[in-house]
């Protein structure tokens, strides 16, 4: 396969950046689109280039790290994938591809394709977890009898990755999808529902004094998670935050 | 609670209550504007009686009113906050391979439907004031007659291709703008009902009835003045 591809070249946070042309040659369909760049890579060292710098790292669709926007979308053309799991065959001979960073002013840009998520550790570290005396005589959270439904649901929530597509995607860089699935997975535990109040409220809290922007249901983020994560989370968020204010 | 409504999310709860109060209006305003279709004199009556009403005219006509501004002054506030949460945009950007027009787009149909506002509020609303609150006419009947008005006016604002080529317009975009706005108001109210197949259903009919009940209603009066 023969490629054009424009991708965003920033040589640093406060470089304004471009977008630059470069033409592969031999790209094998069998390829994953990581392996497409780490090629490009080592042509451009090989010309003496500075490389793409793009952030990658268990190159099986857990980690979340490989945030890069794909002709238009989220992690590329296809469903329910990162970009390590993006094969070139989704692609034809002869195309031209924009490769662009995420794009909101809570997640700027340090350099080319790789963007500061550092944003949504903070809203974790705002209430993300539940407060457990670690002091030798934990209980063993099976013993807590859990309905079967809200075991899944929970556990449905609990796959998000962080990755940042929701508010990548998202046309008001919105993180209510990332926030609705960390509110939801303990939202619907016994364990968690002690300090779902105080959660609910300082993980809001959070997310809006980091910028993020306001959802308005367009549903393009449930469309584009890599783990699917539901518009559900979104509104039982919402629930969440209504019931810790009355 | 005070900071609740200053929340992202109590911002979208209070869109989607103010949302709630119009649609209702919206109801109920296409059902009083049928009655011009099928008896003029029913129709002159209700209107005379919601035109004189003092709990229609004090209580939910500001009610109303605070309703429309809110919503309006609301969303530019939002739109302009989301803008500012993007920042940078896309070289390439494929909206419509995950989501909806309407559902992007509803600053676009919500600023058509506040163009249609204005010109409605002129045509109707301002000279209604006029006559009963400035002048003191309280009959509602046509001067020098003992007939009701309000029939011969609507009437006669649909005499004009332009005016009725504009509302028409307007409504299609009113439409669009309830395709998304229906469901989305019952999600941001933390319900997930408006993604199953019911309340989905409820609001694609009313999304297409309530814009297409005004339509007729005014292509009826304007080509029974064209054709007479």
């Amino acid at each position: 396969m023969k490629l054009t591809l424009k991708i965003w070249r920033q040589k640093s946070a406060n470089d304004k950046g471009k977008i630059v042309d470069y033409k592969l040659d031999d790209v094998s369909p069998d390829m994953s689109f990581l392996e497409m760049l780490d090629v490009l890579n080592q042509e451009l060292i090989d010309k003496d280039e500075e490389p793409i710098a793009f952030d990658h790292d268990c190159r099986e669709g857990i980690c979340g790290m490989c945030s890069m926007y794909i002709n238009g979308r989220a992690h590329g053309p296809d469903r329910s994938i990162t970009v390590c799991q993006l094969h070139m065959r989704s692609f034809s001979d002869g195309d031209t591809i924009y490769i662009e960073p995420w794009r909101a002013s809570a997640f700027p840009v340090i350099k080319d394709l790789i963007v500061d998520r550092s944003a949504f550790d903070r809203i974790q570290q705002a209430g993300g977890f539940i407060s457990v005396n670690t002091s030798g005589n934990t209980q063993d959270a099976n013993a807590i009898p859990i309905a079967k439904e809200s075991a899944d649901t929970a556990m449905d929530a609990a796959t998000c990755i962080g990755c940042g597509a929701c508010v990548a995607t998202c046309k008001n860089s919105s993180a209510m999808l990332f926030v609705g699935a960390k509110v939801s997975q303990y939202a619907l535990l016994p364990q968690g529902q002690v300090e779902a109040a105080d959660r609910v409220k300082n993980m809001v809290a959070q997310m809006d004094l980091e910028g993020f922007g306001n959802c308005t249901n367009t549903g393009a983020c449930e469309v584009e998670c890599p783990k699917g994560i539901s518009l559900d989370t979104i509104a039982r968020m919402n629930r969440e935050l209504m019931k810790a204010n009355i | 609670m005070g900071g609740f409504f200053k929340s992202s999310i109590g911002r979208k709860v209070a869109m989607a209550l103010s949302a709630f109060f119009l649609m209702f209006f919206l109801l109920q305003h296409l059902a009083i504007n049928s009655l011009s279709v099928f008896s003029p004199d029913a129709f002159n009556e209700v209107s005379h009686f919601m035109g004189t009403n003092p709990l229609v005219q004090f209580v939910l006509q500001p009610v109303l009113i605070f309703a429309v501004v809110f919503h309006f002054v609301m969303g530019f506030i939002l739109e302009i906050k989301n803008r500012k949460a993007v920042g940078v945009t896309y070289a390439k950007n494929n909206g419509s391979a995950n989501s909806s027009w309407a559902s992007r787009n509803m600053i676009y149909s919500g600023l058509v439907v506040l163009a249609f506002f204005v010109l409605h509020f002129i045509d109707f609303w301002i000279p209604e004031l006029n006559v009963k609150y400035i002048q003191g006419d309280m009959s509602g009947l046509l001067e020098g007659t003992q007939d009701f008005r309000y029939f011969e006016e609507l009437q006669h604002k649909f005499h004009s291709h332009i005016r009725t080529i504009a509302y028409v317009v307007s409504f299609i975009l009113l439409g669009l703008h309830l395709a998304h706005g229906f469901t989305s108001a019952f999600q941001s109210m933390g319900g997930t009902a408006g993604r199953k197949t019911v309340l989905k259903n409820i609001g694609k009919a009313y999304s297409i009835i309530i814009p297409l009940g005004f339509i007729f209603i005014a292509l009826y009066h304007h080509f029974k003045y064209v054709l007479s």
